[in-house]
């Protein structure tokens, strides 16, 4: 399967589910936000959003990988933008890859990688990134936050 | 600590510096509080490198430690300072500035040349080559000199020969024996040895006795010779041998050989058992070593001494192998077979390629007793393991000396010496040490030097090193992995050559055919901005493309370099520093308006940090309409060219310096590599550009430009090496094409040139050979391809700013125009910084 019939499919997989997430807000207070669209994303890299939420704004930082896992996994990943280690909103111009079968960022202060999956940090286990629950909605991209 | 020693050596010389760092090294300053004394002004310096002070390298590169060395280890070193006597009653030494106690002493105040009594030798002009001062006044006398004649034909007299042709003079040797280096060969190898000498222009005089020397006609000086033969030379160099400096001990009363040195026992103990003596003022059994592997032998001696070790000083090899004025001359054991009566010899002569080899062999054709060699080096090292280990002969011993085609040479593998083998001489490292030193843990050729400082004395071992390194790797099944990162099991190198072979343009394609299939085939922040860097060098397209965006640090994706808080630092292009007060006042009008705080930079440009991601484009906007370029200072790629000012100002200046550094710079500007590389262009000798420490420094010379290679500056500094002298300006660009791009194409990924160059196998010779004599016949490709970077290079600024899609990156917030509210900055010194 290529790449965009793949982009393709899970694109109807979120509009087909849209309403069930649509502005229902979770028990732990949250709802789902659009942020951006398709179009302001940068495929294999990550861009900066502002996220308005119930326990205040935060800056997120969202990768986009499409094709990612073949179908099996996530192609779209939210995480903190603020890096821990140099106290900068910086995660978002980090360079994505994968190591040890994860896709990671790589810092770009000072290089440590983040699992998009989870937020953790490889290098110190006791660091971990926030993460939040993101998809597309047609061409929309929304956020759980 | 009351009951702390004092230890006082005299003789801060390669010796004497030997015995500090035993000291230091090996725990003994608990015990001894050390005072160094040192004549010179400069605190000590590998001697044996003299003739390289001509050929780019200072005081401080010939340094045998950092400035800070003793200070740090804490060791006095006191230097310009001469000790006038030694008070063995009171035991003080003392100096013009005083008297100082001792309770051990250590004479190391080596030796002095040898100025034959010969009238008139006190001219002006008639110098003795030795220390650094000597070549400073070589350095003036040959300022207005056309010739120089050096007195005395043998290794030293041969090194200055060396350093006068250096100077530009015309250089002749006059030699009393009937042959030049009397010492190390005999008759034939010494015909050789001039024939050679002479093809290089040097003039060599045999048989000759000065009588006098007196004002000249055409020149300076008229040597008169024993037949009224004369020779007519501006400046003379008197290099006829050494003599051991012993004055300060005749004067105290030690016991001195009748032909002078200081007699000593095995353990360096002097007459007087306080004090020690070592290096070349010491006399061992009626001998003096002048060589610098048996004066570090007698300071280990004499640090066990001085700590109650049992390591003892029994003696030394005197076999060299040496490179004078590019011939090579190795002499190993009884090379003359003098000292056996029974000996058989195999000679081999090769008149046409002019190398001469002879092997001294015991009676039964075991064991090798002494070789010569003359002209070609390259079984020295081998032959000296047969030598030093008495390793038993093949049954042809001549094969060890005839030439390489004739079949059958058989080199000793480093898997054939023994554990006792000697590999370096210098630090008295054996094959057992190595083996003990990879066992403990060492993974690499640098790991092993570092831990047992082999190789780094002379560095005559340094391929002998190598080889017994990679042979004990690979005996202990360690193979070095020299993959780039888990995506590629290529090295940058093999990278790049795929590509190019290829023609690969983007990542995507590359990781496709080339990556492991085991892994996402994502890449990481090691494969991408390498691959980035080698797909720019190769095809230079605008980096900012999207195909090439996710490949980039974030320096390279916002063309910006980022600071600490996540703001950048903004640096246009300012070549050669030249710049115009229209555009410095718009570096200013354009600081203040986005509130940048301004530095002036290293590399004569000025900095502008504090840039917020969002005004980044509107900072570029403002300065490309004012004519600035991007100045790449982000990017693995030329930084700059720095300049001084040059002829057009300067009244030492010999050349447009500026104009170079300017031509140097448009023309590399945007070249990708796998390091920064910065440029030096300096107007005259005085090298206020301090270019010998760039990765390329050009000096200009009366006739051109001299091409320095391999500087660093930095947390390794490395003093750039001489490459090509008096090149014109298109030599200059096509030599300097040629290198870069062999740089480009064979370095590994973050390696400036000069850890390139360390790492190159053939050092600056092999790289002589592949850039000026093309001996890879690849030249013509790397200055077509320099010039296909040249031709295509845009501004990726004015690139950016003008293509939409492009600005959209630079947004704080893809989704809200608000500014990181998170950055704040404080005031210091009138301006901003992160708070």
């Amino acid at each position: 399967m290529t790449g965009t019939a793949l982009k393709k499919e899970m694109d109807m997989a979120d509009i087909q589910n849209s309403e069930a997430f649509e502005n229902h807000a979770s028990e732990n207070n949250t709802a789902w936000q659009k942020v951006c669209t398709k179009a302001d994303l940068v495929a294999f890299s990550g861009v900066a959003a502002w996220l308005e939420t119930a326990d205040g704004p935060a800056q997120v930082a969202i990768f986009y990988l499409p094709g990612l896992g073949q179908g099996k996994g996530d192609e779209l990943f939210a995480l903190d933008h603020h890096d821990p280690f140099s106290n900068a909103n910086v995660i978002a111009r980090g360079i994505v890859g994968d190591l040890k079968g994860a896709a990671v960022v790589a810092s770009p202060i000072y290089k440590q990688h983040f699992r998009l999956e989870d937020g953790q940090c490889l290098e110190d286990e006791d660091v971990k990134l926030r993460t939040w629950k993101v998809k597309f909605k047609g061409d929309e991209v929304w956020v759980e936050g | 600590m009351s009951t702390q020693q004092q230890l006082i050596i005299i003789g801060n010389g390669m010796v004497g510096h030997h015995l500090v760092e035993q000291l230091v090294d090996n725990g003994a300053l608990e015990r001894y509080q050390v005072t160094v004394f040192g004549e010179e002004r400069h605190r000590a310096y590998d001697r044996v490198h003299l003739s390289e002070y001509f050929s780019g390298r200072d005081a401080d590169s010939l340094a045998l430690c950092e400035a800070g060395y003793y200070a740090t280890s804490g060791v006095e070193l006191r230097t310009s300072e001469a000790v006038i006597e030694i008070d063995r009653n009171s035991q003080e030494v003392v100096t013009e500035q005083g008297r100082y106690p001792y309770d051990r002493l250590v004479l190391a105040t080596g030796s002095f040349p040898f100025v034959p009594p010969i009238p008139g030798n006190d001219r002006d002009g008639c110098l003795v080559y030795r220390t650094l001062d000597d070549l400073d006044a070589i350095q003036a006398a040959a300022e207005n000199a056309t010739t120089g004649v050096v007195v005395g034909g043998g290794l030293l007299g041969l090194e200055a020969a060396n350093a006068l042709r250096g100077l530009n003079l015309d250089t002749a040797v006059v030699e009393f024996a009937s042959r030049l280096m009397p010492m190390q060969v005999d008759n034939e190898g010494g015909e050789l040895l001039r024939e050679k000498i002479e093809a290089l222009g040097v003039q060599v005089l045999l048989e000759r006795a000065t009588q006098r020397i007196e004002d000249g006609e055409a020149s300076r000086h008229r040597m008169v010779f024993q037949d009224d033969k004369v020779l007519e030379t501006d400046l003379i160099v008197f290099s006829a041998g050494i003599r051991p400096r012993d004055q300060l001990a005749r004067d105290c009363g030690l016991e001195i050989g009748e032909r002078g040195g200081v007699v000593v026992d095995n353990q360096c103990l002097t007459s007087d058992p306080a004090i020690l003596a070592i290096g070349e003022v010491a006399l061992w059994n009626q001998s003096i070593f002048g060589l610098v592997a048996p004066g570090y032998q007698m300071a280990k001696a004499a640090f066990s001494t001085l700590t109650e070790g049992d390591t003892q000083f029994g003696g030394a090899d005197m076999s060299t192998k040496l490179k004078l004025l590019g011939v090579d001359v190795g002499s190993i054991g009884d090379a003359h077979g003098n000292q056996n009566p029974s000996a058989r010899m195999f000679r081999y002569l090769d008149p046409i390629k002019q190398e001469y080899r002879k092997l001294v062999v015991s009676s039964d054709g075991k064991k090798l007793l002494g070789a010569m060699l003359v002209g070609n080096n390259s079984v020295y090292d081998t032959l000296l393991q047969y030598y030093s280990n008495g390793i038993e002969l093949p049954d042809e011993p001549a094969s060890l000396i005839l030439p390489q085609s004739s079949g059958a040479a058989p080199t000793l593998g480093p898997g054939a010496l023994p554990e006792t083998a000697s590999i370096c001489s210098c630090h008295n490292v054996t094959k057992g040490d190595i083996c003990a030193t990879i066992d403990a843990g060492a993974v690499d050729l640098g790991g092993v030097k570092a831990a047992t400082k082999a190789s780094t004395g002379c560095g005559g071992c340094t391929a002998l090193l190598k080889s017994v390194v990679d042979h004990e790797l690979e005996a202990r099944g360690v193979e070095v992995d020299k993959s780039i990162c888990e995506h590629f099991a290529h090295t940058r190198q093999e990278l790049y050559d795929i590509v190019r072979v290829e023609g690969i343009k983007t990542f995507t394609d590359l990781i496709e055919k080339h990556g492991n299939a085991d892994t996402h085939r994502l890449g990481c922040d090691i494969c991408k901005p390498a691959v980035a860097s080698i797909l720019a060098s190769c095809f230079n397209e605008p980096i900012t493309d999207a195909a090439h965006i996710p490949l980039q640090d974030t320096n390279d994706t916002f063309m910006a370099n980022m600071q600490k808080n996540g703001t950048y630092s903004v640096v246009p292009r300012v070549a050669g520093g030249e710049i115009t007060p229209d555009k410095l006042i718009v570096l200013g009008e354009v600081a203040k308006k986005y509130s940048l705080y301004s530095k002036v930079t290293g590399g004569q440009r000025i900095d502008l940090f504090g840039a917020r991601l969002e005004d980044l484009p509107d900072i570029w906007g403002e300065l490309i309409a004012a004519g600035f370029e991007t100045g790449h200072a982000y990017g693995k790629s030329l930084r700059t060219v720095k300049s001084c000012v040059g002829s057009t100002w300067c009244r030492y200046g010999v050349q447009d310096s500026v104009g170079m550094a300017i031509q140097l710079e448009n023309r590399y500007k945007g070249l990708r590599s796998p390091h920064k590389i910065k440029f030096g262009v300096s107007g005259c000798t005085r090298e206020c550009a301090e270019a010998q420490s760039k990765d390329i420094g050009i000096i200009a010379t009366e006739n051109g430009w001299n091409l320095y290679v391999c500087g660093n500056g930095g947390m390794r500094p490395r003093h750039a090496e001489l490459f090509a002298t008096d090149l014109d300006d298109e030599q200059l660009y096509r030599t300097i094409d040629r290198f870069l791009m062999f740089y480009v194409r064979t370095a590994d990924r973050l390696q400036r040139t000069a850890v390139w160059r360390e790492n190159l196998d053939g050092g600056l010779e092999y790289l002589k050979e592949v850039i000026l004599e093309d001996s890879l016949g690849i030249n013509d490709e790397l200055e077509r391809q320099m010039q296909t970077v040249v031709d295509t290079y845009q501004c990726e600024w004015a690139d950016a700013i003008s293509d939409p899609e492009k600005l959209k990156r630079f947004r704080s917030f893809v989704n809200d125009d608000r500014p990181d509210p998170s950055i704040i900055m404080t005031s210091e010194r009138g301006q901003l910084r992160p708070a």
